[in-house]
């Protein structure tokens, strides 16, 4: 009876332990999370301003606005989702759906992860040497939108194929049961299930490419263009390149600081901003394929 | 004969899961298959609307007339097949569409568009599944509105509105309760008039109640096939016997 005692009340204990390293663990995550954040606001809230927002950089960038990087950085998001969202969708598709078990597919999903593990300075080069270079396209928004797609595909891909499985197998069945072909099938029944997780994947790749640095080193980004691109030929300045310039090598790096911090708010907000769109986006289709 | 199967095997890559099944039903009638887990009952329900097809590594061999039309002729268009051998699941499948949408979903994706069409038909398939009155006035909400009896006769509804003369169902009433299972029952027999059905079943009550013909498979074997009242009164072979008196299954 006594050792039964000890032995429940040592479980006890040991649960009690692994229960609130757990929660420690869980809520420093958080802790980080929100230090990172005040650190920067408190520090950058002070640059905030609607000029900084909308005027152009002036005096060596240490005064004026960030106005072409925020706009920069948005042709970038939408240049490469464009891009990687249709293909890496597409592709998730054809290896979930379509391609059957065997050689293929194990290795098209082995070099779809071994993309994700690619340094993005690599594909920076990588961008550089064949979009710059080689097609021609020179330093431009097309370029880095490219370079930026390239790099995010593999999380396109991932998330979708995650998206495509949660698709319980009985739906299909009932749909081909009917005489739908398999077409019709993604289309009409696994597609529009699994629409809000693909959204998820969305969400992942904007916040990775909004902040990639490396990738659009040698592809788009100016040292300093103040002035709006008229194409998609054209440099522009983002806002990841703007903060590293600014932080390393401005004009006066001393003077230039606050605008950093800035910069860095309005970065994170603007990915804040996306992933609450998207967030909302998911919700409605979410909704809708319950209702329709 | 609506159905006439000849000497049919299935393989699962290695496994030989249907041993030399030679069957026939007659059209406008029920008939049950039954046999412990495993023993190639489902498997072969699904012989007729060719769904194995979509397992990798499945081998058939043998021969399946419906109609007198070899359906594993390289010339039979699947798609048209299913049309015509409606299937109903075991758990209710509903598609997360609206009540309506679930219902016409078999007319669109064969190309009707004809709105007053679908809109009359949709409605005549829930009044034969009978589930129009306690739908009629919700056709937009979603199918998962409903309560897991009304769905599954929504699948029935679904089924039945692209005008199938042959319906397979996979232990249609095994997720539902009670009442819900009486309502499906009276169903089946309604819609034998009209269909020829063909059902999978672990309910030894089920199957007396609702088919004309019973098959009793084992081990992918089909080892009696006779009239239900023959079967679950005075089987010949002892193994039927044993099964249907819950010695072994």
């Amino acid at each position: 009876m006594a050792e039964g005692e000890k032995i429940s009340s040592n479980k006890m204990l040991k649960q009690a332990i692994a229960f609130n390293l757990f929660r420690i663990l869980s809520f420093s995550v958080v802790a980080i999370l929100i230090i990172i954040l005040s650190f920067i606001t408190i520090k950058g809230f002070r640059a905030i301003s609607w000029e900084f927002l909308t005027a152009m950089p002036e005096d060596g960038m240490t005064k004026g606005g960030i106005y072409p990087a925020i706009i920069g950085t948005f042709y970038l998001i939408a240049g490469s989702m464009l891009f990687a969202f249709p293909i890496g969708v597409l592709s998730a598709i054809y290896i979930n759906e379509y391609a059957k078990d065997g050689f293929f597919k194990r290795f098209v999903k082995l070099m779809t992860n071994n993309l994700a593990g690619i340094p993005s300075i690599v594909f920076g080069l990588f961008g550089m040497s064949l979009f710059v270079n080689t097609l021609g396209f020179g330093d431009s928004i097309l370029a880095g939108s490219l370079t930026l797609g390239l790099l995010t595909l593999p999380v396109v891909i991932r998330t979708t194929e995650e998206a495509l499985k949660a698709v319980d197998h009985s739906f299909r069945l009932g749909s081909y049961a009917l005489g739908a072909t398999k077409l019709q099938t993604i289309r009409r029944v696994v597609l529009p299930m699994s629409l809000p997780n693909i959204i998820t994947g969305l969400i992942l790749s904007i916040g990775r490419v909004s902040g990639e640095t490396a990738p659009i080193l040698f592809t788009v980004a100016a040292y300093f263009l103040p002035k709006l691109p008229t194409s998609i030929f054209d440099q522009v300045m983002a806002l990841p390149y703007h903060l590293y310039v600014i932080s390393t090598s401005g004009t006066n790096i001393e003077e230039s600081r606050p605008i950093a911090y800035g910069t860095a708010l309005v970065l994170i907000a603007i990915v804040l901003i996306v992933n609450l769109l998207a967030n909302g986006l998911r919700r409605y289709f979410g909704n809708k394929v319950k209702m329709n | 004969m609506k159905i006439r199967t000849h000497q049919v095997n299935l393989y699962y890559s290695d496994f030989h899961a249907l041993k030399g099944i030679t069957m026939e039903i007659s059209a406008n009638t029920v008939t049950a298959l039954i046999g412990p887990s495993g023993c190639g009952k489902s498997t072969f329900l699904r012989v007729f609307n060719r769904m194995n097809d979509l397992i990798d590594g499945v081998k058939i061999t043998g021969d399946i007339f419906i109609d007198g039309q070899e359906i594993y002729d390289r010339k039979t268009n699947i798609d048209d097949l299913r049309k015509n051998v409606g299937m109903v699941f075991q758990k209710p499948n509903p598609f997360p569409k609206s009540i309506f949408e679930n219902v016409a979903y078999g007319l669109r994706v064969n190309g009707i568009n004809d709105k007053k069409f679908i809109e009359e038909r949709v409605e005549r398939s829930l009044h034969q599944s009978a589930l129009w009155d306690e739908v009629k006035d919700k056709m937009k909400k979603s199918a998962f509105e409903l309560s897991g009896g009304q769905q599954q006769r929504l699948c029935i509804a679904r089924a039945l509105a692209i005008e199938p003369s042959i319906i397979l169902m996979d232990e249609p009433a095994s997720a539902l309760d009670p009442i819900s299972t009486a309502k499906i029952e009276e169903l089946i027999y309604e819609l034998k008039k009209n269909y020829t059905i063909i059902i999978v079943t672990h309910n030894m009550q089920q199957a007396g109640r609702v088919s004309d013909k019973t098959g009793f498979f084992y081990l992918g074997e089909l080892i009696e096939y006779d009239d239900t009242k023959i079967i679950f009164t005075n089987p010949k072979n002892p193994r039927t016997q044993n099964y249907i008196t819950g010695r072994f299954g």
